[in-house]
């Protein structure tokens, strides 16, 4: 393990986690805009549930590797790639919270909002959203934490912020960089697992067991 | 020559399905390393979970491992135990390292499945077995373990889809399998390659996902089918 190396490459660390961080809040960026609109039209109406889910669930079958691999020779070696894959990735997860967030809002709230006036838009956001929102917010950590570990692979694409690091490490056989790729990564998931998890609790104070998980 | 049909030409060149490099091979290098740390992490895992679920302790170490293991980047893992544990070099001494990965990547979640599943079993199921007068042994085996099942069958299935998506991945550090298609071929840029390997190793995630479906409900007595529309407020699985 070659401190120097790591002294020497300083910025090209920071560098590198900034990628990192800037690939995993795009993906997660995107990823929820678009499963709000569809976790909202699963909830609405029934029948889309199930195709939706499915489709999603299908796609999160396909290994990370996989995915990228049916990307490149459509879309090349680049951002766009590595982005359309890891939004994918995080549409199931979030998806899946979403509906099952809106569907935890208790039939006795949603009726006696309904008694008290609200028209079906105002239930939503000022009702059923914020009583969803902890296991919303949960979703939306798994999906983050999980980008994390999927923006490493996109390393092998020319992308992959630490990842990157750690592919250099295998291919020229050198450890540092690798150690520093990997520890890198995996701190840097495990402090937005704890982040997330935080805030979580902050939002949402009233729920303090789903918070937790 | 357009791109399917250099990915057609490609399965259909005698070449790639003969010796190390043919896809059979590969096929059975990622089956047997995928059912072996499967396999493993299972024989680890299950014992673990059960027997804390069934004794009611540890649930919070049991319920924040699975949160652990999935915040762990699966490629840091892959290259820190090939580090660690393998000679560097050729592809096929990649073996034991990718299969420590695979095992210490599926375990933690495989733990919390089956505590999660053993808690789950109704307290009044619980109560009423005692009351009949059944020991701690007769209450994990005749009740616990049998309603417990398609949880952690569930849990095990994803696990399985997990380990074939990571075991993708190994091809990176020095393995082989059906990743490896897909790793040569961004080397090689033949992005037929590419696509072939990703048809196949999507085919086997596939495969396996509903292939343990069929056996968990063929293993499930009728009684304890889960209902069609599970909410699960997390999904269990990270692939790869």
């Amino acid at each position: 393990m070659r401190w120097d190396w790591v002294s020497d490459h300083g910025s090209d660390i920071l560098a590198a986690t900034r990628q990192h961080v800037e690939l995993t809040a795009i993906a997660v960026g995107i990823g929820l805009a678009i499963s709000l609109p569809l976790g909202l039209m699963a909830h609405r109406w029934r029948r889309s549930e199930g195709p939706i889910l499915g489709f999603t669930g299908a796609l999160f079958t396909i290994p990370s590797l996989a995915l990228f691999a049916l990307l490149v020779p459509f879309t090349g070696l680049s951002r766009t790639t590595a982005e359309i894959g890891l939004v994918t990735f995080t549409l199931l997860i979030l998806v899946r919270n979403i509906v099952a967030g809106l569907d935890g809002v208790p039939d006795e709230v949603r009726e006696a909002a309904h008694g008290m006036g609200f028209r079906p838009l105002g239930q939503l956001v000022r009702v059923e959203l914020p009583l969803a929102l902890p296991v919303i917010v949960a979703g939306i950590r798994i999906a983050t934490v999980t980008t994390i570990g999927l923006v490493t692979v996109t390393g092998l694409i020319g992308q992959g912020g630490l990842g990157s690091l750690i592919i250099e490490g295998i291919n020229r056989d050198f450890r540092t960089p690798l150690v520093v790729g990997s520890a890198g990564s995996i701190l840097l998931a495990v402090l937005a697992d704890v982040g997330l998890a935080a805030t979580a609790r902050l939002l949402a104070p009233w729920s303090r067991r789903e918070a937790g998980q | 020559m357009s791109l399917p049909g250099d990915v057609v030409t490609w399965f259909t060149t005698g070449d790639h399905w003969r010796g190390d490099f043919g896809v059979p091979h590969r096929l059975y290098e990622h089956a047997v390393m995928s059912t072996a740390a499967v396999v493993a992490a299972v024989l680890i895992a299950l014992p673990v979970g059960i027997w804390l679920g069934h004794r009611g302790r540890g649930g919070a170490v049991a319920i924040n491992l699975a949160n652990v293991g999935r915040a762990l980047p699966s490629l840091a893992i892959l290259a820190l135990f090939q580090q660690a544990f393998g000679l560097r070099g050729w592809p096929g001494f990649g073996a034991r390292p990718a299969f420590v990965a695979l095992v210490a990547l599926a375990v933690p979640p495989l733990v919390t499945n089956a505590y999660v599943a053993m808690r789950g079993v109704d307290r009044d199921v619980v109560e009423a077995a005692r009351g009949m007068g059944m020991t701690g042994t007769e209450l994990l085996w005749r009740v616990e373990l049998p309603i417990a099942l398609p949880l952690v069958l569930a849990g095990v299935r994803t696990a399985a889809v997990q380990v074939v998506a990571t075991a993708t991945l190994a091809a990176v550090t020095a393995w082989g399998g059906l990743g490896r298609y897909i790793y040569d071929g961004f080397g090689q840029r033949d992005n037929a390659q590419i696509l072939a390997g990703a048809i196949l190793v999507g085919l086997l995630a596939l495969t396996t996902e509903l292939g343990l479906g069929a056996l968990q409900r063929a293993v499930v007595s009728d009684g304890l089918r889960p209902q069609q529309r599970r909410r699960s407020t997390e999904p269990v699985v990270v692939t790869a």
